[in-house]
């Protein structure tokens, strides 16, 4: 049963390598992402030296690192999972014997693990490059931010899948899914560092679960948070993954009770 | 164009009855376009709890920007909304129904996605200009409407143009995912002061992805920024170069198509 779901992952990986040439024209419009970012940041800055406990530094950091793990986790299982169903091939999926949920995280998997090789890491070398980004140099801050890496990409898709599934309950949820993208990128921190937010704002995004796919993770690889602190955004991270698992079982169940196929 | 202006009179009758099904989604859409836009807003606030001027322009000079930049958006959201392009009509085939019609292809396209919630937004952003405006003791010219529609409709034109001009590149990939969403971050930038950017990044968005002239060069006319002047009075060449280029690119490219799915 397992040999299926990683041939899910093997697939959609494979199937990505084929459309690979998209990714070129990504790489080069994730770095001027981070090129305009990095100025309006300096703008900002000034002759300040620190903002929201960010130095300069530190923030042309967290801004290269976070476009480039949105470039590992992001994914589009909310437009598969909401055009599945909108097209009735759903239905199929789900006599099928395997759990239609998990085979879509797999193929997300499969997904991020062919943005890792083809466009983060290369995308980070140019960043790099053009940038004056300071990465850590002490192997467990790497190793810490691979597994952190890992779960924001769960996360996220597991927000990604709660949105897609909600087009059994709202037929045509085009506008959800772009109220999610939009909340996602601005609530994660990647366009701004949730500690700049006014008091009151940062204090609601700190128990919402956006903040752990960009926000946790970067301020552990800028350095910001260092010691105790990493296992505090690693305990929040597992924490996410885990209560997202609910919402998910749910929708999941109440979707099989409530299918019904528009056309097809 | 008798003709043209029934077929959108026909569509937008269509749209109405299918949106008179998915009645509740019609809301969902209209707050997720404004908040949306509040996003952007909440960035520009933030930005300016931390800073006194961007690149020397005032927080109600930023906010102006970008009330004007959301008039142009919503009018090209509302008629251009090309986003599932490849999935919908290539991968699926629906390009050779479309094909087999009379009325021009992109023009049929165009009207088959059209997205009226979109244009509450634009209201939005006058509403905003207004108010930023009256802050900045801005006067009210003659030309100040007129220069405001031909400004927007130019600004369309380039959106157009280039969302036009890089969607005929799903002629040439079968790739299912294309660069739209990779590009949708990048519209915000041109609504900021454009000189705080390295030289490298202005020259990108002037004259290759030219969102500049959707955001920051037109606005600037009505700020009275008079470096800026000569940019904006460029808007509808710009307008007029790119959308030709995104017709030129579109043309090649369903020469080239051939059909695919069933």
């Amino acid at each position: 049963m397992l040999d299926a779901y990683l041939d899910f992952i093997r697939i959609r990986f494979l199937t990505m390598l084929a459309y690979r040439i998209n990714y070129y024209t990504g790489i080069l419009i994730y770095t001027l992402n981070i090129g305009v970012n990095y100025f309006t940041w300096k703008a900002i800055y000034g002759d300040g030296d620190s903002l929201g406990g960010f130095t300069a530094v530190q923030m042309t950091t967290y801004v290269a690192v976070s476009w480039m793990a949105r470039a590992f986790y992001f994914n589009n299982l909310d437009r598969e999972i909401s055009s599945d169903i909108r097209d009735g091939s759903i239905a199929i999926q789900f006599i099928r014997p395997y759990n239609y949920v998990f085979a879509k995280m797999m193929q997300g998997l499969g997904e991020g693990m062919f943005r890792f090789l083809l466009f983060m890491i290369p995308g980070m070398a140019i960043a790099m490059l053009l940038f004056p980004v300071q990465l850590p140099t002490a192997p467990s801050a790497w190793a810490g931010f691979l597994v952190m890496l890992i779960f924001s990409f769960l996360i996220n898709s597991q927000i990604n899948v709660i949105t897609g599934l909600s087009a059994f309950f709202i037929e045509n949820n085009e506008g959800v899914m772009r109220m999610k993208r939009v909340l996602v990128d601005l609530f994660s921190g990647l366009i701004v560092p949730i500690s700049l937010f006014p008091g009151w704002l940062s204090k609601v995004l700190e128990v919402l679960p956006f903040q752990a796919i960009t926000y946790l993770p970067g301020s552990v690889f800028t350095g910001r948070v260092q010691g105790v602190g990493i296992w505090n955004v690693l305990g929040i991270q597992v924490f996410w993954f885990a209560a997202l698992i609910i919402p998910m079982i749910l929708l999941y169940r109440a979707a099989r009770q409530r299918l019904f196929v528009q056309g097809g | 164009m008798l003709y043209y202006l029934g077929l959108i009179l026909e569509y937008f009758k269509n749209y109405m009855k299918t949106r008179l099904t998915y009645r509740a989604d019609f809301w969902v859409e209209v707050i997720s376009d404004l908040l949306f836009q509040a996003t952007n807003f909440i960035f520009i606030l933030v930005v300016f709890m931390h800073t006194d001027s961007l690149g020397g322009w005032s927080q109600n000079e930023v906010i102006f920007v970008y009330g004007f930049f959301m008039v142009p958006y919503a009018v090209f959201s509302c008629f251009v909304n090309m986003w599932n392009f490849s999935e919908r009509y290539i991968v699926k085939g629906e390009m050779d129904r479309v094909l087999t019609r009379p009325a021009h292809h992109l023009f049929q396209i165009f009207l088959e996605n059209i997205d009226p919630p979109a244009l509450i937004g634009g209201l939005v952003g006058i509403i905003i200009m207004v108010i930023s405006g009256g802050q900045l003791g801005l006067p009210l010219e003659w030309w100040t409407i007129p220069a405001l529609i031909i400004l927007t409709l130019s600004a369309v034109a380039i959106y157009a143009g280039i969302y036009t001009a890089l969607t005929s590149l799903s002629f040439y990939s079968d790739a299912p995912t294309g660069i739209l969403p990779l590009m949708f971050n990048i519209q915000n930038y041109g609504r900021y002061p454009i000189t705080i950017y390295n030289r490298a990044i202005q020259i990108l968005l002037t004259w290759v992805i030219p969102f500049a002239f959707v955001g920051i060069y037109p606005a600037a006319l009505f700020l009275q920024r008079e470096e800026m002047t000569s940019m904006a009075l460029l808007t509808p060449v710009m307008g007029g170069i790119f959308l030709t280029i995104g017709l030129l690119a579109w043309n090649m490219g369903v020469r080239r198509y051939k059909g695919a799915g069933s």
